[in-house]
């Protein structure tokens, strides 16, 4: 089976943003507390990162699923490598391990300690 | 039709066999559930790999009658 067109599109979009959120909503207008929180994080952090909005693409919407093997949305790509959704990249913040991937990824951090 | 917390541990269990689940009722709605799996089985994964063989017991439900499941997953006991 060939794969579905889509998918040629989310390689492009993950290729052209360092860090890439899959998202419901936009970043400034989140419109589901899994994706608004993923959001938090990255602003805290202060990557700066390009977010895809799902819910006005119903194809994305169901290829980014099975693009990533992962059934929810927000999902988070750095560089390229799908790094996880909310309940990981949160618990990857509080344990530092997000911001040093993505330090070792090259991604610039504007509030870096 | 919300799930009910007997259904996804059990769905769990028959996933991953041996797997430790505790569920969390987030919203006291039914409908908005925390579950902590701990399994051997998790050794040597990513977290990645962990949360994808959770979905996979599940069997497609999550992100559908499952909508909000916030999951941790650990080899062993803390």
């Amino acid at each position: 089976m060939s794969e579905p067109e889509v998918f040629g599109r989310i390689r492009e979009e993950i290729g052209k943003n360092d860090v890439l959120l899959f998202m419901k909503g936009t970043p400034v207008f989140p419109q589901c507390g899994f994706s608004a929180a993923v959001v938090e994080v990255l602003s805290e952090l202060g990557v700066k990162f390009h977010g895809v909005n799902i819910l006005v693409d119903p194809e994305l919407r169901d290829g980014i699923k099975q693009f990533s093997q992962w059934p929810t949305i927000p999902q988070l790509y750095v560089k390229g490598e799908f790094v996880g959704g909310c309940d990981i990249v949160r618990e990857m913040a509080e344990t530092g391990e997000l911001g040093q991937l993505l330090k070792d990824k090259g991604v610039t951090l504007a509030n870096a300690a | 039709m919300p799930m009910e917390a007997d259904e996804i541990v059990q769905l769990i269990k028959q996933g991953i066999p041996g797997a430790e689940v505790e569920m969390q009722d987030l919203a006291g709605d039914g409908d908005h559930w925390a579950a902590t799996v701990i399994s051997s089985a998790f050794v040597g994964k990513s977290k990645i790999q962990q949360h994808q063989m959770v979905y996979g017991a599940l069997g497609g439900r999550m992100g559908g009658v499952l909508h909000a499941l916030k999951l941790t997953t650990m080899a062993q006991k803390p």
